[in-house]
């Protein structure tokens, strides 16, 4: 292999190029990414960053003296692949033909549906652009309502809260977080908002937003109209794979892949936010969003590609994620499902400072602490080995 | 020098967080019996190592899975950049004393003190 193109310049895109380079490929190396930006890390963004105690430099990912060897094609993006001669196609009108392809395009913030005009002050988060403009508009004593009580709406709902704003939090389930912690532990989650004084209006959708050229107000399913400056948007993802529609890549939620990261092209191998690989644990593809996943990953991603899919793909850990509110660290590790019981095996909920673990069948399956690190740091390692070794 | 703890309550593969100085340090005992001290905060973004995950000379860093060695601070693993810094550390009379480095520390951006 003399030639590989990765798209996508962000956590996954970086950590391809860095196993492809650690994994002995030294042929030529294009790096392409729709932002402007040199690879920067994202979870801050709506931590740290937001809240002004990080810079733009801090969020760098790369080392000062690193260098991978590749051309840099940054702030275009990618139009199209051509599986003829696997040629990418990019916004500008070129084109990238490489022996070998890494899609890392990554997954695009959600917005409401309909097509509502755009109204000054209403804000989505997923890039150092949105989160540059989420920041200017976050000024004390401005009432904030965020739409879905999801990590990035609860992590904007705390910053924000910190930062001396109004904050409501509107989310469509009865329970926030359930379907990715269960109920019982969402509602706990949930409590973390109103005993900051943060208002938590549950199983309720939004009807519409009110305002001239600027938001004034979350008009909602049940009449109630919120007064609101600022709006942020927080209710997911979509992965970033429109550009691969007719290209050939088989596509569902997600680039389908094997446990490895290859796709039903030859050549062309996907990692990251855009990419549903194959879970043997689960028998089913599935998209990890984590900041994880896009670190862990790109080792098997790049050892697939360079041995044209004959690498034995290894077992990948329980997905982990983890989350600052308040002041308190969240950390959850694993699946869950409806039916799991849970059973809180440190500290106290009532105290914000617990662990709980999830189980099926007696075999545990997951773990939620909120300031536990060290606790939970175990409990993770526990579940790797249990559920891949 | 500083006194940390009692040898016997640091068993091998385990650690302990000396809070009383800032930043805090983080002494580890390796299954091995060597005894080393690091600054407790990750470098990368706010954690304290002591809560991480030890496995021989490394620790990983128990939020974002940064390794240091612990014999010379540096950076094994990312996303951390710069190493953590590395102290003595001195066993007298069944009691471990951590020597301070004089160097300045590598503590990571956006870091708030630890409340806890």
């Amino acid at each position: 292999m003399r030639s590989v193109a990765v798209v996508g310049a962000s956590l996954a895109g970086l950590y391809a190029a860095r196993a492809l380079r650690d994994q002995g490929f030294d042929g030529t190396l294009t790096i392409v990414g729709s932002e402007r930006h040199r690879p920067y890390d994202r979870p801050p963004l709506s931590k740290e960053f937001l809240a002004g105690r990080m810079t733009e430099a801090d969020l760098a990912l790369e080392t000062d003296d690193e260098d991978l060897g590749a051309e840099w094609r940054l702030g275009v993006r990618a139009s199209g692949l051509d599986r003829r001669d696997r040629r990418v196609l990019l916004a500008d009108g070129t084109s990238i033909t490489a022996d070998g392809v890494v899609l890392a395009t990554g997954a695009t913030a959600r917005t409401l549906p309909g097509d509502s005009p755009a109204l000054e002050g209403v804000h989505t988060l997923r890039t150092l652009d949105d989160a540059l403009a989420l920041r200017a508009d976050l000024v004390p004593g401005r009432r904030l309502v965020v739409i879905g009580a999801g990590f990035i709406g609860a992590e904007v709902a705390s910053t924000a809260r910190e930062l001396g704003l109004g904050v409501t939090i509107v989310e469509t389930a009865p329970v926030p977080l359930a379907r990715a912690l269960g109920g019982e532990m969402g509602t706990a989650l949930g409590a973390l908002h109103e005993e900051r004084g943060v208002g938590l209006i549950c199983g309720v959708a939004v009807q519409a937003l009110t305002g001239g050229d600027r938001v004034d107000g979350v008009l909602l399913a049940d009449g109630r109209r919120l007064d609101a400056d600022v709006v942020l948007v927080g209710i997911g993802a979509r992965p970033e794979i429109g550009w691969l529609e007719g290209s050939g890549v088989e596509l569902g939620d997600g680039v389908l892949c094997d446990s490895g990261g290859g796709t039903s092209l030859p050549g062309v191998v996907a990692v990251g936010d855009c990419a549903a690989w194959f879970d043997p644990g689960l028998g089913h593809h599935h998209r990890v969003e984590h900041w994880t996943g896009a670190v862990q990953r790109p080792a098997a991603t790049a050892a697939t590609l360079l041995s044209g899919g004959t690498a034995l793909a290894p077992a990948q850990p329980p997905p982990y994620l983890w989350s600052d509110q308040y002041g308190r660290r969240i950390q959850f590790a694993g699946h869950t499902r409806p039916g799991d019981s849970v059973t809180v095996e440190e500290g106290d909920v009532a105290a914000r400072s617990f662990l709980a673990v999830y189980r099926r069948e007696d075999r545990p399956v997951a773990v939620l602490g909120v300031d536990q690190v060290r606790q939970f740091t175990r409990w993770r390692r526990r579940l790797g080995t249990v559920n891949t070794g | 020098m500083i006194p940390a703890c009692a040898l016997a309550a640091l068993p091998r593969g385990e650690a302990f967080r000396l809070d009383t100085v800032e930043p805090p340090i983080a002494v580890f005992h390796t299954d091995d019996g060597e005894l080393y001290a690091v600054d407790d905060t990750c470098t990368h973004q706010d954690a304290s190592l002591a809560d991480g995950w030890l496995e021989g000379c490394e620790v990983e860093c128990p939020l974002h899975a940064s390794r240091f060695d612990l014999r010379t601070g540096e950076v094994d693993a990312p996303p951390a950049k710069l190493p953590v810094r590395t102290h003595g550390v001195v066993v007298e009379d069944g009691t471990v004393y951590v020597v301070p480095s004089d160097l300045p520390p590598n503590l990571p951006p956006g870091a708030r003190a630890r409340t806890a």
